[in-house]
């Protein structure tokens, strides 16, 4: 078998950045300055329940919107002709070729009280209404930077279905909403988990956004983690277990989704 | 018997390109077995297509029942589709891409149950309820189309080249099986074939086309025997078509003789077609016949031999049961009645 050592330098890879690096993240969170083995850091996280839960439910919530955003910009790219589609998927793709910084600060001149909105809103009377600093304001931020890796896993396997289904589907007695039910959903179903895994995974770790568009009040968990490594409150034991335990989090989520796929193809 | 499809005058055009139908018109009568033959790109499936309601006409009528049904999605007609290129459910199993229609429709499950277990027992496919369609061959897929066509018992079925990817044996089979279940729920059945054989054994009445347009619409004895134009004659069966010209009624000259035949009605000397079928050349010592020829190759058919005679200014084909030396000089003749004679089809 000549592809055994062909597969051993991704071995060696994976050993040494990924499992290495998850061990030690185990092992930091298990012990104390002393190298002594506790659980008391992860009995800590316990206080940072309301975070946690922040953070799963505003990930949760940009993941849906860009569910709902992505599923018809997807299917309608799918059907364009075949030569238009590359064009559209550009135009799709190019805020990303923008540094993400630059993006989310850009959000914050539009967003700002004395903001490019809130202007518009001062010209007709209205406002200035609060949009900065708010979780809406994070959720908004997510969708924006998140949105093209929902829309590209979807389009992926939409473009894959060809016309002739429907046809089908039309001839059996599908109207165009039962068409979407029974065979343009079940079939998407693979671009579905893998677009929400996209999207999810990096919604719910995310410290930029929420800390240029939330302000101080609307902490995420990767706020807190980065806290323990990089500020004042530097205890890596504790930002240690964090990621321990949101790591369990997005695995048992992850888990769930995975019920929903015939052919187990999620990006874990 | 009632019409229960009918196209009046369809043209149809796609963007951009020429036409496709060519004032199309035709009568497709209740319970009956209409087959479109036809060489490939002629306007067969697109004549499906229109009466399923996946294309509009650029002009023209349809009529389902009576009834106009322009415009009707397809989703609201009562005709289903077996599909040229089957156009299976691939998140389906075999069992599930059946049930499709009756799911939609909400029939009982109990009434789905037996319904599908008829089909499967039907095309041969049982035991395969749970394989994803995938993972069956082109032959499997092909009786899975049908299947899930024919379990809707839809007033009209299309069938598309239904049994283009079946070995002959079971292609037999399942015609047999195809005009059986066609009679027996005495559904209406508008098939597509470009087998002659195939048209001449299933159907009631067969509607020959080429580039958009009708040609001859008749029962098959009608198609195979009156040939309206040299192109139907050879489309249907081997034909040798030759170059003749009429100097009066029931005298026609071909290959530089005249023959007793039974046409009248031209013009004199007009010029025509003449059509022989290869089993109506008689073949006879060379010194008694007026037409001769050397034998060129002789192949044997199953049920009789194929030669090829040159004549001198045509090869002509003879389906016989004695075999004549390859080389040999024979004589051909020709009964009066089974000279036919064509009008020249004016785009030639
Ligand atoms: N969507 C389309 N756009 C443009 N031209 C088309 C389209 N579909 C079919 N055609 C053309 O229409 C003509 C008739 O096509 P059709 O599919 O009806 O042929 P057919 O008789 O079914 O042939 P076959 O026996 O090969 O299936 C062909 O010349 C084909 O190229
Ligand atoms: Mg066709």
């Amino acid at each position: 078998m000549k592809l055994k050592y062909f597969s051993a330098p991704y071995l060696v890879w994976m050993v040494v950045f990924i499992l290495v690096p998850l061990l030690m993240i185990a092992y930091f969170a298990l012990t104390n300055d002393n190298g002594q083995f506790t659980i008391k850091y992860l009995g800590d996280v316990g206080q940072y329940a309301n975070i946690f839960v922040r953070s799963i439910w505003l990930a949760l919530i940009a993941t849906a919107i860009c569910l709902i955003i992505a599923y018809p910009v997807a299917f309608i790219l799918s059907r364009m002709d075949k030569h238009r589609q590359g064009t559209m998927l550009m135009i799709v793709m190019l805020p990303m070729w923008m540094n993400f910084l630059l993006r989310t600060y850009a959000w914050m001149t539009l967003l700002g009280n004395n903001g490019i909105i809130n202007h518009l809103f001062g010209l007709v009377g209205l406002g200035p209404f609060k949009l900065i600093n708010t979780s809406g304001a994070v959720v908004l931020g997510m969708v924006y930077n998140y949105l093209p890796f929902m829309i590209l896993p979807l389009y992926s396997v939409m473009e894959k279905i060809d016309n002739s289904l429907f046809e089908a589907a039309s001839d059996l007695g599908c109207s165009s909403r039962q068409t979407l039910v029974r065979v343009i959903v079940p079939l998407s179903v693979p671009g579905i988990t893998s677009g929400i895994t996209m999207v999810f995974v990096p919604a719910i770790s995310t410290f930029i956004i929420s800390r240029m568009l939330g302000g101080g009040s609307n902490l995420l968990i990767g706020d807190l983690i980065e806290m323990q490594f990089l500020g004042n409150a530097y205890n890596p034991h504790l930002g240690a277990a964090i990621s321990l335990v949101l790591m369990v989090i997005i695995l048992v989520i992850m888990t769930v989704m995975n019920q929903f796929d015939p052919d187990d193809q999620v990006l874990m | 018997m009632e019409n229960i499809v009918s196209l009046k005058n369809i043209i149809l055009e796609f963007e951009d390109s020429e036409r496709i139908l060519k004032n199309i018109s035709l009568d497709i009568k209740d319970k009956e077995f209409v087959t479109f033959l036809g060489p490939s790109g002629c306007g067969k499936t697109t004549t499906l297509r229109i009466i399923a309601g996946f294309l509009e006409p650029t002009s023209g009528d349809v009529f389902f029942d009576g009834q106009r049904i322009n415009g009707v999605p397809p989703h609201k007609r009562n005709v289903n589709t077996v599909f040229q290129r089957y156009a299976l459910f691939p998140h389906l199993n075999v069992y599930e891409n059946i049930a499709f229609g009756l799911r939609v429709k909400k029939v009982p499950e109990k009434e789905i149950v037996k319904r599908v277990g008829e089909m499967l027992e039907l095309v041969n496919l049982m035991g395969f309820e749970k394989r994803t369609v995938n993972r069956l061959s082109g032959g499997q897929q092909q009786r899975v189309a049908i299947a899930r066509a024919l379990v809707n018992h839809p007033k009209v079925l299309l069938l598309d080249e239904p049994l283009g990817a079946l070995d002959l044996k079971l292609r037999k089979e399942m015609q047999i099986e195809l005009r059986r279940i066609q009679q027996e729920l005495e559904l209406t059945f508008v098939y597509v074939t470009h087998d002659q054989e195939e048209a001449l054994t299933m159907s009631d009445s067969i509607v020959v086309m080429k580039d958009g347009i009708i040609q001859q619409i008749g029962s098959p004895t009608d198609i195979y025997n009156e040939p309206v134009n040299a192109f139907v004659a050879d489309f249907i069966g081997e034909s040798n078509i030759v170059n003749g010209c009429m100097p009066k009624d029931c005298v026609v000259e071909f290959t530089g003789r005249r023959f007793e035949c039974v046409d009248r009605g031209f013009s004199p000397n007009e010029t025509v077609d003449v059509v022989i079928r290869p089993e109506d050349v008689k073949v006879i010592p060379a010194d008694k016949a007026q037409l001769t020829g050397i034998v060129e190759s002789v192949v044997f058919k199953g049920v009789h031999y194929e030669m090829i005679v040159d004549g001198v200014d045509h090869k002509w084909v003879i389906h016989s049961t004695k075999a004549e030396p390859v080389g040999a000089m024979i004589g051909m003749t020709f009964d009066p009645f089974d000279i036919h004679i064509m009008k020249k089809t004016e785009e030639e």
